[in-house]
């Protein structure tokens, strides 16, 4: 099928384990179904020779925390063996100065840390456990064995009005990237989302914060990435480019997707990549199809102008927000659904953790999910 | 940027040859950029000990009908802002 771009991303998800409960993680909120199901090292290996002879260039490895997996320097030497750009994507619980560095003689290219807050208060209480010193140490060793460091904040209503801190936190740990990602509203974050979404003042103030850092540290190396909260948009993100276009991700027990919350989608049977080659799942699966290109697309995306620029936006919050996956993305002004998008804009502004008690992600709350959603 | 100057890749960056793109590529964290063909015979010379001076004189060796120079200077100047090369 010669009309099938190359996809130039992997991403591992190794394992759903983590130490930390971060109420906005994108895992899905029944995941705890799934744990004991984990791909082997064997099965590892073989997905990312596959993936790279389909063209693969840049591999993400995160979970969960993929720390958690002992077998992951084995995956890094491969990976890094067979030509991939590797990224570690990781909390740095569970990481030690040892494995750091066994990581860097695996040939790893890349470590992004992620941190909660700026302040080792808020830092905890979102992750849900006392991680703010380890990390500030994790990410010392990062630097100290000469990975390039990318740190990551997702914000949200409680911790975006520490922006400043936030940069100068990074600035301090020597980041060469800072990504100020605002929080997307899937799995943990789509059932927080009435307390996790910050004002419209609040997303103001903190651009105003990044352009003023921006302006001022002109020469500086650190470049910052924000990534912007679609929900006070009028254009949906163009996600992932494009379903099935340059991006798949493999799950823990070797689901392939065509992004990270596709398998909440109703009709799609997504492949296995234990049974199934990932050139058969890439090129040729019903899932990688469903939403390839335009011809899937409803009015008013079908007849509109920018549909290249942004294919229509997300398949998952379509989903989420109408009920029907081929819909628009709502966030899109010209959606028939757009006032549900404010709506939730609206319903947010009324809600408060002390109403609402944020949901943090564990197994225990996992398991309390999906019992209640089966019934 | 004095052609005395030595070029190298940022941390991070790494040039290769990509089947899949039929071309080289830079990659880095989260990214990659394809190289057209010219930028590829430039970044291909950058090997942390020739100066700007030796990698204009390579190529001129390479492509002797062309005046490579103010190229491969302006080359170097762009990807020293976009922050793929140090000097
Ligand atoms: S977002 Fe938080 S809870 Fe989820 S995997 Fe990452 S560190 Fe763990
Ligand atoms: S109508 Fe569809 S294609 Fe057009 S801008 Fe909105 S989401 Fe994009």
């Amino acid at each position: 099928m010669s009309d099938v771009n190359a996809p130039l991303w992997l991403l591992a998800e190794l394992t759903y384990k983590c130490p930390l409960q971060c109420p906005y993680c994108s895992n899905p909120v029944d995941f705890a179904s799934t744990t004991g199901a984990e791909l082997d090292t064997d099965h590892w290996i073989r997905i990312l020779r596959e993936a790279r002879e389909l063209g693969a260039a840049q591999l993400g490895l995160s979970g969960g925390e993929p720390i958690v997996r002992k077998d992951l320097e084995i995956i890094v030497a491969e990976a890094h063996k067979l030509g991939y750009y590797t990224n570690l994507i990781t909390s740095g619980i569970g990481m030690s100065a040892d494995r750091v560095a066994g990581l860097k003689e695996a040939g790893l290219d890349h470590i992004q840390v992620s941190f909660q807050a700026s302040s080792s208060e808020l830092n905890n209480w979102i992750a849900g456990t006392d991680s703010f010193e380890h990390k500030l140490e994790m990410a010392r060793a990062v630097k100290a064995n000469g990975f390039p460091m990318v740190l990551c904040f997702v914000t949200h209503r409680e911790n975006i009005d520490q922006v400043d801190d936030i940069l100068e936190l990074a600035t301090r740990l020597e980041a060469d990237y800072v990504e100020l990602a605002t929080t997307q509203y899937y799995g943990w974050a789509f059932i927080n989302r009435d307390v996790l979404m910050p004002t419209r003042d609040q997303l103001e103030s903190a651009e105003a914060c990044i352009t003023r850092f921006r302006d001022e540290n002109k020469n500086d190396a650190m470049k910052i990435f924000y990534v912007v909260p679609d929900y006070f948009e009028n254009r949906p993100k163009p996600c992932m480019s494009g379903w099935g276009s340059l991006f798949m991700l493999v799950t823990p027990d070797g689901t392939a997707l065509p992004c990270h919350s596709a398998r909440q989608l109703p009709g799609i049977e997504f492949p296995n990549a234990k049974d199934t080659s990932m050139s058969d799942i890439w090129k040729h699966s019903d899932a990688f199809q469903k939403f390839r290109g335009f011809d899937w697309m409803q009015e008013p995306c079908r007849s509109c102008s920018e549909k290249e620029k942004d294919f229509g936006g997300c398949r998952c919050q379509a989903f989420m927000l109408t009920g029907d996956a081929a819909a628009t993305d709502p966030v899109c002004d010209k959606s028939p659904n757009r006032h549900l998008v404010d709506a939730a804009i609206t319903q947010s502004s009324i809600t408060t953790k002390d109403t609402k008690p944020l949901v943090f992600r564990n197994a225990k709350n996992s398991k309390k999910f999906f019992v209640d959603t089966s019934n | 940027m004095e052609s005395t100057d030595v070029p190298k890749l940022a941390n991070g960056y790494r040039f290769q040859w990509e089947p899949a793109q039929n071309s080289h590529v830079l990659l880095y964290p989260e990214g990659m950029k394809v190289l057209s063909e010219s930028a590829a015979a430039i970044i291909e010379l950058i090997n942390g000990t020739d100066t700007i001076e030796q990698i204009v004189a390579t190529l001129e060796k390479k492509f002797p009908e062309a005046d490579l120079r103010q190229d491969v200077i302006d080359f170097m100047t762009t990807s020293c802002a976009e922050g793929w090369l140090n000097v």
